[in-house]
């Protein structure tokens, strides 16, 4: 999947002797026959998508903690991340082209910088709505700071956490369709290679919409899986 | 070093592109340079900005009465979570295979693209009203328009002020892609390198950052002016931009 020569934007004709598809009509027989071209850019959506939530997740987690501990770094944090946040992506994906090149790096990159500030927010509104009292009875059962943290705030955090993780995700899987702008592929390519075919756009576009359903549904059932006395109460 | 200088070399010349005509990578045509810019960034700003009021013009009152009559957690949710899954460029795509190419289509699909946020954010506004000012107005007399005009509307400004920020910023970033619908917006460089080659592509990438920057900082200057005076007074309540009803908001009315 990497390293495969990334073809540029390439024009080609509605494929197939497909009568339906030669008058660019919506054409289930056609898209039943040529699936498998969707397949390969389905998995590179794929890994657009779940690199950058992955490396987005663990800056933003050290970060909030870090933020956690040192509330001043908030505001600076939550600045710059802005700043990422509202950069167009297609934008991104060429100011980065000089340093980091035509691919998946460049893509990555900016894909990472915009789940920055969804994730860093969810994670810090989290620990900080954490109830005064809960903190306190764990520092009074004798717990440190750091126990306090890992055993009591984080735990309680983990819905506003998984929260931020679904939005970033979703988020993400739409910017990864743009992705194609930095020569790394992924749904949108398949778009753009014929963006007036029907077919095709039905296919590819409704791919990217079916991805991001499920990665929400995989994260929701993670977090149920994760936080089990939310059930008991439920 | 020299990849240094290299990848200086690309900014630089990228930068000169904007201000300066150049001969087109396939010859034959002068490009760049500030005239041809400020006609695609005329064409990017009308294109954004129509959507930008369409998409509040419809948006914003109904979000207002969903709040008001408190009938709409479903909308609410539904339509950021829809609005966030669908990419922009497959909507573009999709308007263009069925519909066609153009302005109006162009518009369509950033107005489509608008009004999720500005539903949510105008929705949840309304909603973390203070329940007792609502009954407050009510005991006083206020009838339910006076108490949406006078009551809910101006303590959900800045929150509606932040759903236009988040639409605004999105609707002049995707208008980069109208070119694929014939629409010559500053995306025009960027969709057709076989003219203006990648330093044209990286000079445009640099003016729609540039602006968008502006935009989203133009956004949140107006969001803190409209905040009235009381909310200002308030602790700083948690500011999000991208406010989701949280569970915890919807149950607490």
């Amino acid at each position: 999947m990497i390293g495969v020569p990334l073809a540029q934007l390439q024009i080609q004709e509605p494929g197939g002797s497909d009568a339906c598809a030669a008058a660019n009509g919506f054409c289930p027989g056609w898209i039943v026959e040529n699936i498998d071209r969707y397949w390969t850019p389905l998995l590179e959506h794929v890994y657009l998508t779940v690199v950058p939530v992955l490396i987005g997740f663990a800056l933003s987690l050290g970060l909030a903690i870090l933020a956690h501990r040192r509330r001043w770094l908030t505001g600076p944090i939550v600045a710059i991340s802005g700043i990422f946040f509202a950069i167009p992506s297609v934008a991104a994906f060429f100011l980065l082209q000089p340093i980091t090149g035509l691919g998946y790096t460049t893509a990555i990159v900016a894909l990472v910088s915009y789940t920055l500030l969804i994730l860093f927010r969810n994670i810090t509104d989290g620990l900080r709505n954490v109830p005064a009292e809960t903190r306190d009875a764990a520092l009074g059962q004798g717990l440190t700071e750091r126990q306090v943290l890992y055993r009591v705030e984080l735990p309680i955090a983990v819905p506003e956490i998984m929260a931020g993780l679904r939005i970033a995700t979703s988020t993400t899987v739409g910017l990864a369709a743009l992705a194609v702008f930095a020569g790394a592929g992924g749904l949108g390519s398949e778009i753009l290679v014929d963006k007036r075919f029907k077919s095709n756009v039905v296919v590819a576009g409704g791919l990217a919409v079916l991805l991001a359903a499920a990665f929400d549904l995989l994260i929701l059932t993670l977090q149920r899986f994760m936080t089990p006395w939310r059930r008991a109460r439920a | 070093m020299s990849t240094t200088l290299a990848f200086l070399g690309d900014f630089g010349e990228a930068i000169k592109f904007i201000f300066q005509e150049r001969e087109s990578v396939s010859g034959g045509v002068q490009i760049g340079g500030i005239p041809e810019l400020a006609g695609f960034g005329a064409t990017h700003m009308i294109v954004s900005i129509a959507a930008l009021a369409i998409a509040a013009a419809l948006a914003i009152p109904l979000a207002l009465w969903l709040g008001h009559i408190g009938r709409g957690d479903f909308v609410a949710t539904a339509t950021s979570n829809v609005g966030r899954a669908v990419p922009s460029l497959a909507l573009l795509a999709f308007f263009i295979s069925f519909v066609g190419l153009g302005y109006t289509n162009v518009i369509a699909v950033l107005v489509l693209l608008a009004i999720p946020p500005l539903i949510t954010n105008t929705y949840v506004g309304v909603r973390q009203v203070d329940r007792d000012t609502v009954d407050a107005a009510r005991g006083q007399g206020m009838t339910d328009l006076e108490i949406v005009r006078k009551i809910e509307l101006p303590l959900a400004l800045p929150s509606i002020f932040g759903g236009l920020r988040i639409s605004a910023v999105n609707v002049v970033a995707t208008a980069t892609i109208a070119p694929l619908a014939n629409v010559q917006t500053l995306g025009e460089p960027i969709i057709t390198p076989q003219t203006y080659g990648f330093v044209g592509q990286l000079g445009a990438a640099i003016v729609v950052a540039v602006i968008t920057l502006a935009v989203d900082f133009a956004f949140a200057r107006l969001q803190r002016a409209v905040t009235p005076e009381g909310l200002k007074l308030e602790e700083p309540a948690r500011r999000r931009w991208f406010s989701l009803p949280t569970r915890r908001r919807l149950e607490s009315r």
